[in-house]
Formats: structure tokens, sequence, C-alpha cells
């Protein structure tokens, strides 16, 4: 233990290491500053996600992960004070250029939120309520196979199907959050962003969700934000460590769990604090 | 990348532009509501300014006046004809007016008010008789009117208040420099009257004053008694939630049905005197409480239980602990509820009607039993008057409401941004 | 002795009895060795005696001052001869007047009648025995009641747990002003009606259409009964109201909308307090403007286009009305779309939505009960506005459907009864408190129903 340590990057040097980079990723960042108002929340923060992969981000809270996450579909906009620098790209298109439309790229990257926020409308409109914006569908029946599908694919469909017109608010926390993944998937996204998704939720609840998560892998790409050291380890394949809003160290999960390069991460996941 | 997919992008993308026009659409809408609220602010200010400051001016006449010691009797100078010392300068003046309507219409150029002006300067000075002094007076209305460009001199004589020839005497005066514009005192310190270039608002402003006061000894102890009684003191049941519901019921309740209560129980029940700001006050005091108890109840609720966990640890009552420690502390609060109250009280006729405090009072009250009306009700008084010199007065007299307004709840405001604090 | 003078008296009594009430304490303590000795500290067992002494004679005080001039005017009436107290209540009413300004010394020329001025003498007699009478039993019952709360001080005596109960007290009856205010209302209003549904039936009242309440002078004259159905003067309240409403909700709600979800910080600093000022602007200076500024323009835009409109005609009222009410439906929808938790934005905006599509489609739905509840105080306050339809709307009862005519409103119809001279049995009279009964419980069952809405949506997102 001790010969391992003091192979371990000092604290004081907050450069990224490990593996930061993929080939052929879907989505690439370089050099990422986030700024809310004079405080710079995320300092030069650059990383790939690469194509159906489980990325999970950790580290201690106010770390500026989920800061992060919400610069991957320009969340951050709907905040005055927030400024973002840097560049990201979703396939090799920059998605803070002037042509890019915001709309357009929140269809493609979709996010599910801490607490499950359902829309207070039956459980059939919250799911049809992104096709419906978009203009997805030309007919009813269209929707409604969307709308199956989509709670299908969030396992939620056999629970659901005989109240689908009962108010959303209506469900249980897991179920709530189960609706709000169907309701992100109903729009055919390529990305799903997940912040801290279980956080609000009960194990059995949780086990679900991840669950889910390791199916939808199969179609599209996930980046997950989590306190739960476990839960990165379970349902990732990449894991990447935020400390203080410096990304500090990315590697493959089961590599990072087991010999974090950097002392930060040690301490981390070590539970020396968090 | 699955067909299905790029198709997706590509109706999302062909929605777009549609999409961005309706953004754009119901974001003009939004700002045109407001746009437009402000802007009929503006007209309403506007309109009730450009109508209203030629008011505080106003037009006087300078004459000659002989005192004749003839016609002013020494021991009673009250009764002198005072009027005839006026029409004898006139005629002096213009010495080739002739025939009784000629000379009427002469008359009319001077207010009323001159005769008491003179009497009020023999009563002073009675060593004036048999002189002769150059004495400004008030012109009458359609003078004054004529004056500040409210008359057009283009339109028939028929349609015109002022006939040919007066308008011709009227230019001989300002030729001869016997007429000008002067700071409008009579306006702030006379009560009303049917002349309007005498009628003032200090009445009502009394009026006003002795109803305020009345409410605000009231209300604010009384308001802030039941606030800390509901806050501090009660327990949840179906008796406090009964106060409550009446509470935010009254503070809904037309103001009018408040003059119905006041009608029915002051005047009829209790007989108090019709009238009298006495009463008025009482009405305003039921109907300004909800008002104050609201703003008292949020300003206790604001006091953290950390200070009065603070006060009980050290053995102070529940009595020493609210009167020593939260009663300060959420002071400020309800001083601002209760100045906004009161403000709300001041703008207020309807129950005012009720009450009878909107007869034609000329004199000042001198007490809180004394016949009295209000400031908005004269406004409502004055703006039923045909004479256009009073539609000059009744915006005059909403500039003025609206500054004793503005002043109270300026104060409040500021009140709030010194006191308040964040916990 | 007058009043005021009775009432100074009565407080400065409570100010000596401080005073002594704390000096025996403190010597109290003295003599039972340290002022620890003492239950309380001594400003308790002052404040105490003061309350004793002051309480008791202040209360009988204002039940007197409220009852004095009623006693005094029957015991009056009791003494005139017999075919003047037999007069109606209105010309009974103009005799007792003519005695108390005898009585207060202000005669108005002429030589009073003998029978007037034996009773205004006998007024005024009653007037200084009820002044002697009140100032002396009050005098000397708080005399006995200081001395009385003197004696029973004792070191042992509670002296501050009886202060703050009897303050306590005085708390509790401050705080049922609101149910007695209530109460008084009710019965104000209820007497007088069920006397006018005595002469004239409560179903003519409701379901009449026709509203002509000129009761005629002679009683032989044609129609000399009037008519008495409200049906026209509810549909012209309604009328009005509705117009206000379809002015103020929408720019209310939009303006609401606007600054809330698009305006910048700056826009939102400026605007918000200009619009609430409209709320502050007294409503006599709204029925100004209405008569003498819209009124005239929106005639005169009618006869530009050849369409002939009333010189009171509802639209100007209503239109004035609704930007009365714009600050309301604004400050209220705010506060509503405010409390919308901003995660429903969010989850809105990461699917893709626009502004527009997350407000119609997210925020509106999740806010509805909220703005229902602020629409239906605003209704009860357009139903109950009185200044501006008195001072811009007209006086005569149609039943139309035409905004471009004159109708009137039932807070015009109440001024209108009872401003200047009243008979108080006439049914003109007392047609004003049943049309003011009906306005009152319509406005209760809205304003109950709005806070109760308002309520419990405020719960949802707690």
């Amino acid at each position: 233990m001790v010969e391992k340590k003091s192979q371990l990057i000092s604290v004081d040097d907050r450069k990224t290491v490990g593996q930061q980079f993929v080939e052929n990723p879907r989505m690439t960042c370089r050099d990422v500053n986030v700024y809310y108002g004079d405080k710079h929340a995320v300092h030069d923060v650059s990383i790939d996600i690469a194509r159906n992969e489980v990325l999970a981000m950790i580290g201690p809270s106010g770390c500026g992960k989920s800061t992060f996450l919400r610069c991957l579909n320009r969340m951050n906009d709907t905040i005055d004070i927030c400024r973002v620098t840097g560049e990201i790209t979703l396939d090799d298109n920059d998605i803070y250029a002037k042509n890019i439309d915001i709309v357009s790229l929140r269809a493609l990257v979709g996010m599910v939120f801490q607490k499950p926020n359902p829309f207070p409308k039956s459980i059939y409109d919250n799911v049809a309520y992104g096709p419906t914006i978009h203009g997805l569908t030309e007919s009813k029946s269209d929707l409604d196979g969307i709308v199956e599908n989509s709670l299908v694919k969030a396992g939620l469909w056999d629970e659901v199907k005989d109240r689908l017109d009962q108010p959303g608010t209506g469900l249980s926390g897991g179920q709530q959050q189960r609706l709000c993944i169907a309701r992100a998937i109903a729009v055919e996204p390529e990305l799903i962003l997940m912040d801290e998704p279980c956080s609000a939720l009960d194990p059995i609840a949780t086990a679900k969700i991840e669950e889910l998560i390791a199916e939808l892998r199969e179609q599209y790409t996930i980046v997950i934000v989590t306190h739960n050291m476990q839960q990165a380890a379970r349902v990732s394949q990449r894991t990447a460590y935020f400390h203080l809003g410096d990304l500090i160290e990315v590697g493959y999960t089961d590599r990072l769990f087991t010999t974090p390069r950097h002392q930060l991460t040690e301490d981390y996941i070590t539970g020396r604090f968090g | 990348m699955s067909q299905q997919k790029i198709s997706t992008i590509e109706l999302v993308n062909k929605g777009l532009a549609k999409r961005y026009r309706a953004e754009k659409r119901f974001r003009l809408i939004g700002l045109g509501a407001i746009v437009l609220s402000l802007t009929f602010l503006a007209i309403l200010f506007a309109t009730i300014t450009f109508n209203g400051y030629t008011a505080f001016q106003q037009t006087w006449l300078e004459l000659t006046i002989f005192f004749d010691p003839q016609m002013l009797d020494a021991k009673n100078l009250r009764q002198a004809d005072y009027d005839g010392l006026v029409k004898k300068s006139l005629r002096d003046n213009f010495p080739e007016v002739s025939g009784r309507s000629q000379k009427k219409d002469l008359y009319t150029l001077v207010s009323s008010g001159a005769a008491y002006k003179l009497q009020d300067m023999v009563v002073a000075d009675t060593g004036i008789i048999g002189t002769t002094r150059q004495v400004w007076v008030p012109a009458s209305d359609d003078v004054d009117m004529l004056i500040k460009g409210n008359i057009d001199r283009s339109q028939p004589e028929s349609d015109r208040q002022l006939k040919d020839i007066q308008l011709a005497w009227i230019d001989q005066l300002v030729k001869e420099g016997r007429l000008a514009k002067r700071f409008n005192l009579a306006f702030f310190t006379a009560g009303d009257s049917r002349e309007p270039e005498l009628a003032g608002i200090f009445g009502a402003t009394i009026g006003s004053a002795y109803m305020l006061l009345i409410t605000l000894l009231l209300s604010f102890p009384v308001g802030v008694a039941t606030a800390v009684y509901l806050e501090e003191f009660a327990k949840r049941n179906r008796w406090t939630d009964l106060v409550e519901v009446n509470i935010n019921n009254l503070a809904a309740v037309p103001s009018i049905v408040f003059g119905l209560l006041g009608l029915a129980v002051f005047l009829n029940f209790f007989g108090l005197p019709r009238s009298s700001p006495l009463v008025g006050g009482l009405v305003m005091t039921l109907m300004t409480l909800p008002t104050i108890i609201i703003a008292s109840r949020i300003a206790l609720q604001s006091v953290p239980p950390s200070i009065r966990e603070a006060a009980l640890g050290i053995g102070a009552s529940k009595m020493q602990t609210v009167i020593h420690h939260v009663l300060p502390l959420a002071l400020p609060g309800m001083l601002t509820g209760t100045i906004i109250g009161m403000g709300r009280a001041l703008g207020e006729s309807a129950p005012l009607l009720m009450i009878g405090m909107v007869a034609f009072i000329v004199d000042i009250p001198g007490s809180l039993t004394d016949s009295a009306t209000a400031l908005p009700v004269q406004i409502y008084l004055w703006a039923d008057c045909p004479e256009q010199a009073f539609m000059e007065r009744t915006s005059a007299a909403i500039m003025v409401l609206l500054a004793f307004l503005v002043l109270m709840n300026g104060t409040a405001v500021l009140l709030r941004n010194r006191f308040e604090r964040r916990w | 002795m007058s009043s005021s003078l009775l009432l100074i008296v009565l407080l400065g009594l409570s100010a000596v009895a401080f005073h002594l009430g704390r000096r025996r304490a403190i010597a109290l303590g003295r003599a039972s060795g340290s002022s620890r000795s003492l239950h309380s500290r001594p400003v308790y067992y002052g404040t105490l005696t003061a309350l004793w002494c002051g309480l008791p004679a202040l209360f009988i005080f204002a039940l007197w001052q409220a009852l004095e001039s009623n006693i005094m005017v029957r015991l009056t009436i009791s003494t005139l001869p017999e075919q003047i107290r037999s007069l109606p209540a209105a010309g009974l009413g103009l005799v007792i007047n003519d005695i108390k300004n005898l009585a207060a010394g202000s005669s108005f020329g002429g030589i009073p009648d003998p029978v007037i001025e034996a009773a205004a003498d006998y007024y005024r007699h009653l007037q200084e025995l009820g002044g002697l009478l009140k100032g002396g039993t009050l005098t000397v019952l708080s005399l006995v009641a200081m001395v009385f709360g003197l004696s029973r001080l004792t070191p042992k005596l509670r002296a501050r747990n009886q202060v703050e109960a009897l303050v306590k007290v005085l708390l509790i009856i401050c705080s049922t002003m609101a149910i007695l205010t209530t109460i008084g209302i009710v019965l104000s209003v209820l007497f007088e009606a069920l006397r006018f549904f005595q002469k004239v039936p409560l179903t003519d009242f409701l379901f009449g259409l026709e509203w002509s309440p000129q009761t005629a002078i002679r009683t032989d004259q044609v129609g000399s009964s009037g008519a008495f159905g409200a049906v026209p003067v509810f549909a012209g309240t309604l009328m009005i109201s509705a117009l206000a409403m379809l002015v103020a909700v929408p720019i209310g709600l939009m303006s609401a909308i606007y600054l809330a979800e698009y305006a910048g910080k700056k826009v939102r600093a400026v605007a918000k307090p200009l619009i609430e000022i409209l709320a502050g602007v007294p409503t006599v200076v709204y029925g100004f403007f209405a008569a003498l500024v819209v009124a005239p323009f929106i005639r005169d835009l009618g006869a530009h286009l050849g369409i002939s409109v009333s010189s009171e005609s509802a639209l100007a009222a209503g239109l004035i009305m609704g930007i009365m009410i714009i600050p309301f439906i604004m400050s209220i929808s705010d506060d509503v779309i405010n409390a919308v938790p901003q995660t429903l934005r969010d989850g809105s905006y990461a699917l893709g939505a626009t502004k527009n599509e997350t407000v119609r489609r997210v925020l509106l739905p999740a806010a509805l009960p909220g703005i229902v509840g602020g629409v239906l105080l605003a209704v009860s306050r357009a139903i109950g506005e009185t200044m501006i339809v008195v001072m811009a709307a007209g006086l005569s009862a149609k039943l139309t459907a035409n905004p471009l005519q004159a109708v009137t409103t039932v807070t015009v119809q109440i001024v209108t009864l009872l401003v200047g001279d009243q008979e108080f049995d006439s049914p003109k009279t007392l047609a004003a408190f049943a049309l003011g009964l009906l306005l009152f419980l319509i406005t209760l069952l809205l304003n109950v129903t709005a806070l109760y809405i308002v309520r419990k949506y405020r719960e949802q997102y707690e």
C-alpha cells in the first residue's frame, strides 16, 4: 500500500489523467469552462463520450459535475448569469455554434433530472408531450405507438397501461422517474443525460432504474451523474472523477475503482471525503 | 445510425421555423400587454396633469376701489354693501358701459369673492375707509378660463360663456396690466364653494385627516393585537380557522358593503352624527383591519423561531418573549402594512357616500363630529359640476390626492428597505 | 363633564393607580426582606392595579357613550305631544333634528314652536344630567376599583400571570373584531332586506325583469309602487364585470407571463412596480377618467363610424374597470407562475420545447387552479366596484346585451337609492339593502371559493 501511494499523482496537480479520449467519439468536449457570474464553476474540462457507452461522473457535492452535464444539452442557457466557453461537439458539430438550434439539440440530447418531474398531466400526455411539440407524428395511432413503445422501453407499460389517462403525479417516486425516462426517449434522442436520477428513490426503485439503464445502453449513449460510487461501478463503462470544478481522472470503471492514479480519486473512493 | 433517427431530426427541423414564429408572436403579445398597461398609466397621468396643472394658478383682477365712507357704516361693517364698491369701481373703469344687461355682463367679470376680500380688508384696518386703493381681487371663472386659453374665441358668440363685449373688456384689462395670473392659494386654504374660483380642498383634506387619525388610532392596535394573538398564542382549532377565513373574506368584501354597515350600525343604531369624520373613521377602521392583520401576520411569521426559543430558553414568559423580542422585530413590517392600509383608506370613497360624507360643506371641520367630506369624495363632487373650471380643479385635486398617496407609499417602501431583514 | 375630559380623567386615574401599585409592591418587597420575595417585578403589580382601575370604567364609558344619545332621544320623544309622536319616521327625524339643534344653541332664525322649545330644554337638561351622572359614576367606580386592586396586593400575588392573562383576553377580544364585523354586515343588511321582502316578494325581486325604484310622491299616481325586479340590475353588473375581465385577464396574464419568463431583471424591476401603481390609484380617479375622457372618446368614435353609442356606455366603464384590475390579475398570476417548480420548466426545456410551448402546455396547466382563484377574486372585486360605475355607468336599468348602451349596476343603484335624504321604511331605501345583501352573498361565495382554490394550490407545491 505504501508503495502504491507514492506512485499517485499529488493533490496539487489538477491536470486530467486517464482515458479521457476515445476513438470515434459521439461527443467531444474541449477546454470547457463554466462561470456563474463571477464564480468559476468548471475549469478546462476535456473529455470524449463514446458511442453506446454509459459514462458516470462522480465527485463530492458542488464539484461541478451537474453543471458540466447541463452544458451538454445547453440547459445552462436557461440560467441568465451562466456563461460557457470551450468547444463541445456532437457528431462533429459544435453545439454552441450559432447555426445550431437549441430545440433540435435538445431533441437529440435528452435529460432526466434528480427529482422526478412529471408534468401535472395524464401519463399519456406526459409521454406524448415531446413528440407532439416536435410534430413527430402524423396521426393519433402513430402517437399511441410511440407512447406505448416508450413506456415499454422504460419498463413501465405493464404497470400503467390500464390508467394512461390518470395524472402522472399520482405514480410512486420510482414510477415517476421511469415515466420521465419514457418521456425523454419518446423523442428518440441519441444521448440521454441523467442527473442523479436515483437520489430521490428507494433502493428497490433504484435497482429498477439501474436495470433500465443497462438495457437502454444498447440503443443510447448515456451520461449519468451520481453520488453513489457503487451505482457508478454497477452501471457505467467509464467513470470520470470531478473535484472542485476540475476533471481529475477518467478511466474504465473497473480500473478506476481498483487502481486510481490520482491521490484525490483515491481519497474519494476510499471514503476519506465526499 | 438508423433511418428512423435521421427522420426524427429532420421532422424536428422541418417544424422549427413555424415554432419559432409562434414563439416570436407569443413574446410580442407579452411585450404588448406590458406596453399597453404602461401606455395607459402614462395617458392617465398625462391627462390628469395636463388638465390640472393650470388650477394651481388663478387669474386676479386689479380694481381701483374708493372705500366710500357713505357706504361703509362703521357700526355695521359686516353687513355693508361691499358688492356695491366692486360694481362702482368696475363702472368707473369702463365708463362707456350703459344699460342694465351690459352692466350685468360687466359685473360677472369679477368673482363674488371680491366683496369678501374687501370686507376682510376693512375689518382688519378701518383706517382705509375714505381712501382709494388698488386692490387685486379674484376674477370670475370664465375670465380665468379665457386667460388660460380654455375658451375658444373663434366659436360663435352664442356657444361661448363670454360675449364679444366681455372679450373686449378683458382685452382692455390685459392691456392695462390689470389682469394677471397668480399662485392659487385659495385652492389649498379654502373649503368647498359653488364658485370654482373660490373652491379649495382644505376642508376635504382636514376631513380626510380626521378620518385617517381615527382609523390609525383604532386599526393599528386592534390589527396588531389580532395578528399577535393568531400567530403567537392561538391554538389551531375551529375558532381560529373561522377567524382566519373571516379576515381573508373581509379583505375582499366590496367597500360599499362596509358603507351599508356604517349606515345601519353607526348611524341608525348608535345614533352617531351623520357626515362626521368619526363615523367615516370607524367604517375605514373596519375596512383596513384585514389589510393590517394580514401584513402584521406576515411580519410576525418572518421573525425566526430561534429568537423565540432563545427568549423562552432563559425563562421569559410567552408574553415577555412576544413583547420584548418578537414585536420590535416585526414592527417595521407591521408599520409598512399599516401605511399601505391608510393609503387605501385615503383613496376610498364608496363607503363614505353611504354615511353622508358627500354633502356640500363650505366650513372647515373643527372636530371629529362636525360635518365633513373627504378628499376623494370632493373629487367625486366636483367631477359632477358642469363648469369647466371645476374640471380643472378636479384634476388638480386628484394630483394632490395622488401626491399624498405617493408620499405614503414611498414612506412604506423606504421603511421596508431600511428595516427589512433577511434571516 | 364632557366626554373627552372624562376620558382624560379616567386615564389619569389609571396612571396614578399604576404608580401607587408599584410603590406598594416595592414597599411590600422591602417589608419581607428583598425584592426577590415578590412573585413578580413591581411593574406588574403597578400594571395590574392600573388595569383594575381603568378597564371596567373604560368599558362602561364606551357602552354609555354608544347608547346615551339613543336613550336621550327616546326619553325626549316620550314627552312630545301625541300628534308629533305619531308622525312618520322621517318627519319625526326632522323634529328630533330641530330639537337637537336648538339644544345645541344654534337656531335658524324665526321663533321656534314652544313644544319644540320645551323638548329642547328637556333634552339639554337630560344632556347635563347624563354628563354629571356619567362623570360621577365612572370616577367613583374607578376609584373604588383602584382601592380594591391595591388592597389585593401581597408578595405572593401572581401579578405577572394575572396581567398576562388579562392582556391575552384583550388580544382575544381584538381578534373577534373580524367576526363581529362580519356579523354586523350580515345583520345590518339582513334586517332591512327582510323588511323589504315583506313589502316586495322575494320572487319578484329575484326574477322580475323591470327595475324602476322611483316611487311616486302621491300614492294615487300611476305606477306609484315602483318595480323591483333585480334581473336587469344584475345583468348590467355582469356585463360590465365581463367587459372588465375581457380586458384585465388577457393583459394581466400576458404581462405576468412576460415578466416571469421573458423579461430580464432590469425590465422586471422597472415594469412591475410601474404597473402596480395602477392598483394604487383611487377608484374615484378612474371614475373621473372614464366619465370625462374615455366615454366621450368612445361616443365620438362611434359617431365617426356611424354607430350610436350612449354617453354612459357599459363599454367605457368596463374598459376602465378592466384596466384597474390588470395589476391585481398580474400580481396573482405572477405569484402563481413563480410557485410552479423550476423542475417542471427544466423537464420541458430538456425535451426541446420552446418557451411559449413550455408556458402554454406546462406552466399554465400547472398554474391553472391558482389563476382561476385569482380571476374569481378579481370578478368579486369588479362586481363590488362602486366609484367607476357610479361616475361612468348609467342609471336606467335596461335589459340589453349591447355594450354600447347604458346599463346600471348593483352598486350604482345602492348609491343612488341611499345618497340624499332617506325615509327608512320606503321600499326604495330598503331595496338598497336587499341589493346589498345579494351583493354580499355573491362576493362571499366568490371569495370563499377563490381562497379555498388558491390555498389548495399553494399546498400542492409546498
